[in-house]
């Protein structure tokens, strides 16, 4: 019972570590290839959950939707409605430079958490939306979980294949020199406004379909989910202590953190419950410790960003 | 090539570019100087689609092509470099170059995930180049260092180098000798002098180290207060009493 317990906890948090891998690498896009300043995870997972759930859920009384597409549809949705929303906001916020970037991408993310809070006819507000579909969802319990962490770890590959091969590629050079220097690379020909819209969008999406993973496992989304908290500001540092510029950095930081905040709660539910309220917030002062010694002793995160992403040149052997 | 005609910027209350007219022959070197503030930068600006004039039009092969920005410029050959180096930083110095070249096929999202091969293609070529332009600029042992680790005059002749990456027509440099040691400079002269002779670019330079606009350029153009003072070969630049009032500040008018 107690080891059944424990292989329950295990499977739980290599799903959440797996979906919070995805915002990750999706932030990592925004922010460490392009320097865009992104502090509204929240909302575009916040789209990608919902548009999922409105996609494949059963009809309901009182709020549109209920299409009872298939999941898979419901997940390259939510990619779909992330990227379109990130359209606009990008149009309009990417002109502004990095910490205005961040208030303006903070605001809009309340803005969609508070119209889904308050659109019954759209969300079914603060009930949320249940009764999801989840693939391999009639297994018996401890199947069905195993193979939902089987389906993120898979999507979790593709995705991260699809992002390495970018920061190889010429796209991601371009994004990592408008990044390290506008001016110049605007003077190289390069179509900055249109090429931050190009990586805002990319990592929009990425955003949205670890929302609807999101939704999925847990057979609902409620507006309670959109914590900007744990949606937005747990990513960052999963970005950044992991070591941003770096995939795969992104995704040892989200397995790192997330570790530690969930085992730091199990720990404070020991505690007797006057002391367990309060140390909740210890979690959060741990965290920020945690973040503060990353930045003071290894500012470029556990696994720094690499020196020209490609390995032929090492093979080679002429560095000198 | 080049035309400029009565060229304004006003920054707020102060017109750094004040009226300046000249042009400049294909195939030549003009060398742009004065004191400091005279509003050399701010014209290179203007010429480079950094700033957009207050007035005045730019023609370039005839073309106007007043208030357009950077990056379409270079597109029509006319490339850039910058006083202070604008190296990227965490990229290498090889990749610095690599993502000059324009229209790489790899910059398209899409083709890196669905024609890989194609990518990579271009890729060996561009990288060929690059190593290329590197040994031109004796610089290849740094090929795979972090641009900002490099030296300020190794961070110029990279500057220099990504001039060489794409078919440029036109080249702007700001003091591209300014920190450069003296036999790195000696160096870069040699270098302008083959690119302007082989490839035909054509170069308008902004200087301060005498000696390097005596040898490299023909005409001279010197400004002071926004406005072209005098243009001429430096001999008779450098002898016109006008050019030293301007750098010495006296005045030779009678109070």
């Amino acid at each position: 019972m107690e080891l059944y317990g424990l292989l329950n906890y295990a499977l739980f948090m290599g799903v959440f570590i797996g979906i919070y891998a995805l915002l990750a690498l999706g932030l990592n896009i925004q922010w460490g290839f392009a320097g865009l300043f992104n502090a509204g995870i929240a909302g575009f997972f916040a789209v990608g959950a919902y548009t999922s759930a409105i996609l494949t859920s059963a009809a309901a009384e009182g709020r549109i939707g209920g299409f009872e597409l298939p999941v898979i549809v419901g997940w390259f949705g939510a990619m779909g409605a992330a990227a379109l929303i990130a359209w606009p906001i990008g149009k309009i916020c990417l002109r502004f430079r990095s910490d205005y970037l961040a208030i303006a991408t903070i605001g809009i993310a309340e803005i969609i958490r508070l119209v889904i809070k308050s659109e019954a006819e759209l969300t079914n507000s603060a009930r949320g939306i249940t009764g999801l579909p989840r693939p391999f969802g009639d297994l018996d319990y401890m199947a069905s979980q195993a193979a939902y962490l089987g389906i993120v770890l898979v999507v979790l590959a593709i995705a991260y294949v699809l992002v390495e091969r970018q920061f190889n590629a010429p796209w991601g050079r371009m994004m990592r020199a408008i990044r390290d220097n506008e001016d110049a690379a605007r003077a190289m020909g390069k179509n900055i406004e249109y090429r931050r819209l190009e990586a805002f969008i990319f990592g929009a999406a990425l955003m949205g379909l670890g929302g609807a993973l999101f939704a999925h496992f847990n057979r609902s989304i409620t507006p309670e989910a959109i914590d900007p908290m744990v949606a937005t500001f747990l990513v960052w540092i999963m970005l950044i202590l992991g070591g941003s510029g770096n995939n795969r950095g992104a995704i040892l930081g989200a397995a790192v953190v997330w570790i530690i905040w969930s085992v730091s709660e199990i720990a404070t539910d020991q505690l007797p419950h006057e002391y367990a309220v309060k140390a909740k917030y210890i979690r959060l002062f741990l965290i920020g410790l945690l973040l503060q010694l990353v930045l003071r002793f290894r500012p470029e995160g556990i696994l720094p960003e690499p020196l020209r992403g490609d390995l032929r040149h090492t093979k080679e052997g002429n560095r000198s | 090539m080049l035309e400029l005609d009565q060229l304004v910027r006003d920054f707020g209350g102060f017109r750094a570019v004040n009226g300046c007219s000249f042009s400049v022959a294909e195939g030549s070197i003009t060398g742009l100087i004065g004191p400091n503030g005279a509003g050399k930068t701010t014209l290179f600006n203007l010429i480079a689609g950094a700033l957009r004039p207050t007035s005045g039009h730019i023609r370039f092969f005839g073309e106007d092509v007043t208030g357009l920005s950077s990056d379409a410029l270079f597109h029509k050959g006319l490339v850039r470099t910058f006083q202070i180096p604008h190296e990227f930083h965490r990229l290498t110095a090889l990749e610095n170059l690599m993502m000059v070249p324009p229209k790489q096929p790899g910059e398209n999202l899409f083709s890196n995930w669905l024609s890989w091969g194609k990518v990579r293609n271009s890729e060996a070529g561009v990288e060929r180049k690059a190593y290329e332009t590197l040994e031109f600029l004796d610089l290849t042992h740094v090929a795979h260092e972090r641009a900002g680790n490099l030296s300020g005059g190794q961070k110029k002749l990279l500057e220099l180098g990504r001039t060489m990456m794409t078919d440029a027509r036109l080249v702007l440099l700001d003091e591209p000798a300014a920190g450069v040691n003296r036999t790195l400079l000696r160096k870069l002269e040699a270098k302008i002098k083959i690119l302007n002779k082989e490839r035909g670019y054509t170069f308008i330079l902004i200087e301060h180290d005498m000696e390097m606009i005596e040898k490299l350029c023909t005409p001279v153009v010197c400004m002071a207060e926004g406005k072209v003072l005098i243009e001429g070969d430096f001999q008779s630049v450098r002898s016109d009493p006008r050019v030293l009032e301007a750098y010495l500040g006296e005045t030779v008018e009678p109070a």
